[in-house]
């Protein structure tokens, strides 16, 4: 087997620890403290933000009223709604802006 | 893998509509990530990887950001183990995932939790907080009909884009660098009405815009990450916020 597939494998192991890690150190644990609780329900919302923060920063114009359409939606609509519209405007507005 | 002979002993649904439930929810999330599966293949095959070789990444670590850099980190002459961190590093934010929905999926058989976290991306664990969230029954077959939605299209259209690697499009002009990038900003929305969750979204963002400008991709997903789950963990705790399931 060649050195790039012994890699791919080994990427592979250590992913799956990463996504099985966190419940196997938490479940050695029989009651989980409330702010442990507290961090734990933070989580979605401060992971997900750091995926979206530094590409906003960035953003052209076209690129912020397609996130303002998606802040927009989220009040209304599920995510594929909320999805295609924007994405429709970011690529409609690059066709035509940039 | 055989779903239908599975069925969960506490679901009121029956185990086939509840993986055609999940399937629905995987469909947006195909939506976005097509682009990013062909361009993966693509930019593998121009980094020398070859299409099973692509494939098989695909098929076995399943996490397109971590993809990426893996195959410019092959494109170069770096040293393995330093591949395999760097992949180890970007995912690394599916530890806190996982801990956390640990307290969902703990009802499951030992063969389902270890089959389950295997699909646990970003999405997947998105929505299953939103289902436990409301009070709802995350079921292994609703969970599965939502990963197997998203897999099986990530790994083929991996092979695909290897496969002809020339045909795709100008990523910009489809809006490919910024698909990404909205369809997680309608997921932090929809989280809008946890605890703490405009302090943390905050933080959060400002923690990880100074980490990307200074530290550098990737540690400013677990640096930023981090700061929102510190303040969290500080902010006083109202009564009954943390009676989620």
């Amino acid at each position: 087997m060649s050195t790039t597939a012994w890699i791919i494998l080994w990427g592979a192991v250590a992913t799956y620890l990463t996504r099985i890690g966190g419940h196997l150190v938490l479940s050695r644990f029989e009651r989980v403290h409330p702010r442990v609780e507290a961090a734990l329900n933070a989580v979605p919302a401060a992971v997900l933000t750091t995926l979206v923060a530094p590409a906003a920063l960035t953003a052209g114009p076209v690129e912020l009223v397609a996130l303002a359409v998606a802040g927009l939606m989220s009040l209304r609509f599920g995510m594929l709604q909320l999805f295609l519209v924007s994405a429709a405007v970011l690529i409609v507005g690059r066709q035509i802006f940039g | 893998m055989s779903v239908e002979a599975t069925p969960e002993r506490t679901t009121p649904a029956t185990t086939g509509s509840e993986f055609l439930a999940g399937a629905k929810l995987g469909f947006p999330v195909v939506v976005a990530s097509a682009p990013f599966a062909f361009l993966f293949g693509a930019l593998a095959a121009k980094n020398g990887i070859s299409v099973a070789e692509a494939t098989l990444m695909s098929a076995t670590i399943f996490g397109g950001a971590s993809q990426m850099v893996g195959i410019e980190l092959f494109g170069q002459k770096i040293a393995p183990w330093l591949v395999v961190l760097s992949i180890f590093a970007v995912n690394f934010r599916h530890v806190l995932y996982s801990a956390s929905i640990g307290r969902t999926l703990s009802h499951w058989t030992f063969l389902h939790q270890a089959i389950g976290y295997f699909f646990l991306t970003d999405p997947q664990f998105a929505e299953v907080e939103r289902k436990a969230e409301k009070g709802l029954p995350v079921t292994f077959a609703w969970y599965a009909g939502m990963g197997v939605t998203i897999y099986v299209p990530w790994v083929i259209e991996s092979g695909l884009g290897a496969y002809f690697g020339n045909l795709i499009p100008d990523p910009h002009s489809i809006g490919m660098d910024f698909l990404l990038p909205i369809y997680f900003f309608g997921l932090v929305m929809s989280f809008r009405t946890r605890a703490n969750w405009l302090p943390v979204v905050i933080v959060s963002g400002i923690a990880s815009i100074i980490a990307y400008k200074t530290v550098g991709s990737p540690w400013h997903v677990s640096i930023g990450a981090a700061a929102g789950i510190a303040l969290a963990t500080m902010l006083p705790i109202r009564n009954g916020q943390v009676s989620r399931p």
